[in-house]
């Protein structure tokens, strides 16, 4: 298994920023996820997010709205997103599991920690769960030997982040601006600023998300995070494209645009 | 400044007067439930309502402009109506509805809004959003933004949108403007979801104005705190008219803030029983229903723990019933809390018998209740048979059925 150290010590020793893809389970097809995050790693992403489908996606823009709608639709559940870090995590990427928090809290915490360990995940993203509620997650999570990554965002003050600065482990995720996810014309003003905010908090590596599409984004944003992650931006090459085959070289050459990005 | 003689609000009666471990702690935590599970994008958000609200509860100012706002432009207080035809189908119990139906806009909804609408203004913002299902709190949010000139965008389900459309004109004619919400069912569950996405992106400029006891902390206490006076002003009406407390308090529950906003008086009370009644849509059995406390699980959604309908792997399960206003997988988590520690007691209610009491009432009073509204009237019946002729029941008629009438007309081929 990969871990987010190693994959952020190589990326410092190659002086560039890591590369995040995020890809919903179940979407376009439960083996179509693990072919299109596949490809994605071989062109240039370091870190897979499977995101975990749940129906109330309260943080979602469309584009991901969409793609999980269709992988309940696709009859997705918890054993095919096991199964799609097992896949994915084959190609030596680090995959970490995205998900809301209550698929976990009915899974079980405990269980589910285990059972993503087991398929060879590395940690989970839990954009809602706050450091007030986090405790019992951290706890089960360290026991299982998984990060927890948790988000700040351009709102917070500087005390919301060392608190949830504490609570992470892997990396930090910043948002990099007010809103639902979602590709966007360009990055959020405050993310460098919110970076460097982070930076005063905390050693971990702090990672870029929410509203990178391109390779120039990437670039930019490469110029002062220590990773740039994309999701929006990968399904919408998925959904506009004819056939399984050319959402897969659509993908793929999205990952090379943007990990010239993140070396440029 | 001190506050006007005769007023209805005190301090006291917002903050919950004195009734013994019912608020939630500094975490929003009622027992296990509450809490705020929301992106960190909004914790400076909720934290700032929190603080000032905390300040505006005992502001004898702002205390002093909402009271003035219920007295002079939402009719309070609200009457209680003796309706002894209707009694005669409730085992002969004296039956007293609390009149929320004749508020401004027709329900209780305007209570909170009000107090929620000068909070906007408190918190230095000029955009408010809000999430409706029935359409009676999108109505009454456009209401009270038309009042203080405040811009309002309402979500709302394109199915309550068919259903209520009434309502939808309502809001465009208060200069709301109405976002149809068309994923998941497209029903208040999903209005939430979008109007959380609408808040976060512009959480700058604009409250959420929340419209019932559930979602992250401190949005349940809040809501409860601002519908509270239903119960305050019952409990002293029923003394008053009976020289005793009732035997029993009943509401309808869809998120719980009319049938909070009644009981919360009474759970001091330790011989008055509280009943809810949650829409058992077509049954419990076909699996077409909202009863989430008495079916459901306890899960985390809309930013809240509480109870769920939900499937073995956390999804939210779509509710049903006919009426939007009940229509709700989640319910506050006030309620999950009273459930659990046994002081009140839920009950499902079909689509069937809301409708059989909704008529009865109307034939036998001359009132046309809110479809929700005749859940707590059919589970009255019920209740009313078992207590006998001997027991007081206490009703929140939460809302009047005008909007109603679309449906009404279907279902008995008016």
């Amino acid at each position: 298994m990969t871990t987010l150290q190693t994959v952020f010590e190589k990326a410092r020793a190659d002086r560039r920023a890591a590369l995040v893809g995020y890809l919903p389970a179940g979407f376009p097809t439960k083996d179509g996820a693990i072919a299109a995050a596949t490809a994605m790693v071989e062109a240039g992403c370091d870190v897979i997010e499977i995101g975990l489908p749940y129906s109330d996606p309260l943080m979602d823009g469309p584009t991901i709205q969409d793609a999980v709608h269709r992988a309940l639709v696709n009859g997705t559940r918890i054993a095919d997103v096991m199964r799609t870090v097992e896949g994915v995590a084959k190609s030596g990427a680090a995959v970490l599991v995205m998900t809301y928090w209550n698929p976990i809290d009915r899974y079980g915490a405990e269980r589910f920690a285990r059972d993503l360990a087991n398929a060879g995940g590395t940690g989970t993203i839990t954009p809602d769960l706050t450091p007030e509620e986090a405790g019992p997650w951290r706890e089960v999570s360290a026991a299982s030997g998984i990060d927890t990554v948790f988000l700040v965002a351009p709102s917070s003050p500087d005390e919301r982040i060392q608190a949830v600065a504490e609570c992470c482990t892997g990396f930090v995720y910043a948002a990099s601006l007010m809103g639902v996810t979602g590709a966007r014309t360009s990055v959020g003003a405050a993310a460098e600023g919110l970076v460097k905010r982070c930076r005063a908090q905390t050693d971990l590596p702090v990672c870029v998300g929410l509203g990178v599409g391109t390779g120039a984004q990437a670039a930019e944003v490469a110029g002062y995070a220590d990773g740039v992650i994309v999701g929006s931006a990968f399904i919408r090459r998925l959904l506009d494209a004819p056939d399984e085959a050319s959402g897969l070289s659509a993908v793929r050459e999205l990952a090379s645009e943007l990990a010239a990005g993140v070396r440029a | 400044m001190t506050i006007a003689e005769g007023s209805l609000i005190t301090a006291a009666d917002l903050v919950g007067g004195g009734v013994a471990g019912d608020d939630p702690d500094d975490r929003g935590r009622f027992g296990v439930f509450g809490g705020r599970f929301v992106p960190e994008a909004l914790i400076p958000a909720l934290d700032e309502v929190a603080k000032i609200y905390a300040e505006a509860k005992t502001d004898p100012a702002f205390i002093s402009e909402f009271d003035h706002l219920l007295r002079t432009y939402a009719g309070r207080p609200t009457t209680i109506t003796e309706v002894r035809r209707f009694s005669e189908v409730a085992g002969g119990a004296r039956v007293l509805l609390k009149r929320e139906d004749l508020t401004h806009t027709g329900a209780h909804k305007i209570n909170n809004v009000l107090g929620q609408a000068l909070l906007t203004k408190r918190l230095g913002k000029t955009r408010v959003i809000a999430e409706t299902g029935a359409g009676q709190h999108g109505v009454a949010t456009a209401t009270a933004c038309a009042l203080l000139g405040l811009e309002c965008v309402i979500y709302m389900g394109e199915v309550d949108c068919e259903r209520q459309a009434l309502n939808v004109a309502r809001m465009k004619l208060l200069g709301a403007r109405v976002v149809p919400v068309g994923n998941g069912s497209r029903t208040l569950k999903d209005a939430i979801n979008e109007a959380f996405r609408d808040w976060v992106t512009n959480v700058d400029t604009t409250h959420y104005l929340f419209g019932t006891v559930a979602g992250p902390h401190p949005f349940p206490e809040i809501v409860r705190d601002f519908a509270r006076i239903i119960g305050v002003e019952a409990r002293r009406q029923v003394l008053e008219l009976t020289g005793g407390l009732p035997d029993a308090v009943a509401a309808a529950v869809g998120g719980g803030s009319n049938a909070i906003g009644i009981f919360h008086a009474f759970i001091g009370d330790e011989g008055v029983a509280l009943h809810g009644y949650e829409a058992a849509g077509h049954g419990v059995e076909t699996g077409e229903h909202a009863c989430t406390l008495t079916e459901g699980s306890i899960g985390v959604l809309h930013g809240s723990r509480t109870y769920v309908l939900q499937d073995d792997e956390g999804q939210t399960i779509e509710s049903h019933s006919i009426s939007a206003g009940l229509d709700y997988p989640g319910v506050g988590p006030e309620h999950a809390w009273l459930k659990d520690t046994g002081r009140a007691t839920y009950h499902g209610i079909t689509d069937a018998e809301a409708m059989e009491a909704f008529s009865i009432l109307a034939r036998t009073e001359g009132i046309i209740p809110a479809i929700e509204s005749a859940h707590a009237l059919a589970g009255t019946m019920k209740l009313g048979r078992e207590l006998g002729p001997e027991a007081t029941i206490l009703v929140n008629l939460s809302g009047r059925g005008d909007k109603d009438m679309g449906t009404a007309m279907k279902y008995f081929n008016l």
